[in-house]
């Protein structure tokens, strides 16, 4: 053959060849792996304000509970999740809202006033009105959430899974 | 390099004995009616790797397989293109198998000395169906329900032993998880290990004994 300034016929099928394999490569590649990581590309953590009603419904010096519910979804499957916060106006007029979970194991502490304490029903743990440690086998203070008042409503900040 | 790595894989694995036998042998002047067997296969590999990809998501049971679906229809990335392909894909493989049996019919390509060839495609043609028949019921939709409720209950109109091939398949008198779960195994183990060996078998004579050529006036 002739040799020629331009790219021969063989190196010319070459390139074609190897373009539309990356093509097609790239047409079922990217769809299969896609497919396959989807999961762990959801966002599953939430980071939401929850209104806790006004700020009326707490009283000055006791600790009132308030319950919510939040859906947490894996996949197709959807659970339900309750928690529940005790909400502390101060008599400066601040708020302040702490998870009733103990930082134990979990179960969920009750305000007895003639005690003047969270108190664990599970092992006996005790905290005082601002959730810090009096006594018991509890590792840290209870959980604090952030507040904040929007129009007389007040609002805890919930981040979570 | 590469040459060189292929050279010293080839003289161990045979590489181009095994194309020569299988790609390059002698064939007579054919028709496009030829490829139906190659399409048949491309489209049981097609369904192989859409089936497995399906797996990752698909749960097989009551309470989860509608919704694992749903799932894979409009969360997962794609998956409405891969449960697609499967769909599609299916019906498409028993059309396209049976139509190669029509070939091979008309052509007159089951005689001596492919007999047995025939044979094995006609267990090739029977799961095919058989891979219908319990994909069919997967989805655990009402149409996926009944459609198993009603073939069922045919297959329990054998006279004698109706009623327990009936039970037999759904695993009990009713349908329900056992049912779901027996067809979910054989759709996805037992069919496909059959096919894959038959296909073995099926190509082995295919290569041994060469394809017919087409009928001439003469023959």
């Amino acid at each position: 053959m002739p040799s020629s300034p331009h790219m021969s016929r063989r190196e010319f099928v070459a390139i074609v060849t190897a373009a539309a394999g990356t093509v097609m490569g790239a047409l079922i590649g990217i769809p299969a792996i896609g497919y396959l990581i989807t999961p762990a590309l959801q966002k599953v953590a939430a980071d939401v304000w929850i209104p806790v009603g006004p700020t009326a419904n707490y009283p000055v010096g006791t600790p009132t509970l308030f319950n919510f519910n939040r859906t947490k979804v894996n996949g197709w499957e959807k659970t339900v999740n309750s928690y529940g916060v005790f909400v502390i106006q101060h008599e400066d007029g601040s708020f302040l809202a702490l998870s009733n979970k103990c930082t134990h194991l979990s179960c969920r502490v009750n305000w007895k006033t003639d005690s003047s304490a969270y108190i664990c029903p599970c092992h006996d743990a005790y905290f005082d009105i601002n959730g810090q440690i009096i006594k018991g086998p509890q590792p840290r203070p209870l959980d604090a959430y952030e507040t904040k008042i929007e129009a007389d409503i007040l609002y805890i900040h919930f981040v979570g899974s | 390099m590469f040459q060189k790595t292929f050279d010293w894989l080839d003289e161990r694995l045979g590489l181009k004995t095994i194309y020569a036998t299988v790609l390059d042998r002698k064939v007579p002047k054919v028709n496009w009616w030829f490829t139906l067997g190659s399409a048949s296969l491309f489209l049981f590999l097609l369904q192989g790797i859409t089936g497995i990809m399906l797996t990752i998501y698909y749960v097989p049971s009551p309470d989860h397989a509608y919704d694992s679906i749903q799932y894979i229809m409009t969360s997962v990335s794609y998956g409405w293109l891969i449960r697609g392909i499967h769909h599609w894909g299916a019906s498409l493989m028993v059309l396209i198998v049976f139509f190669h049996m029509l070939r091979t019919f008309y052509f007159g390509a089951y005689k001596y000395p492919r007999e047995f060839t025939w044979v094995t495609g006609v267990f090739l043609l029977l799961l095919t169906l058989g891979m219908g028949f319990t994909g069919y019921l997967l989805p655990w939709n009402q149409r996926a329900y009944w459609a198993t409720t009603v073939a069922t209950s045919i297959a329990g109109t054998v006279p004698f032993i109706g009623n327990f091939i009936n039970q037999v398949l759904r695993g009990g008198v009713d349908l329900s998880a056992v049912t779901l779960a027996r067809f979910f195994s054989v759709h996805i183990w037992w069919f496909p290990a059959m096919i894959a060996g038959l296909i073995g078998v099926h190509l082995y004579m295919v290569i041994r004994l060469g394809i017919s050529s087409v009928p001439k006036e003469e023959d």
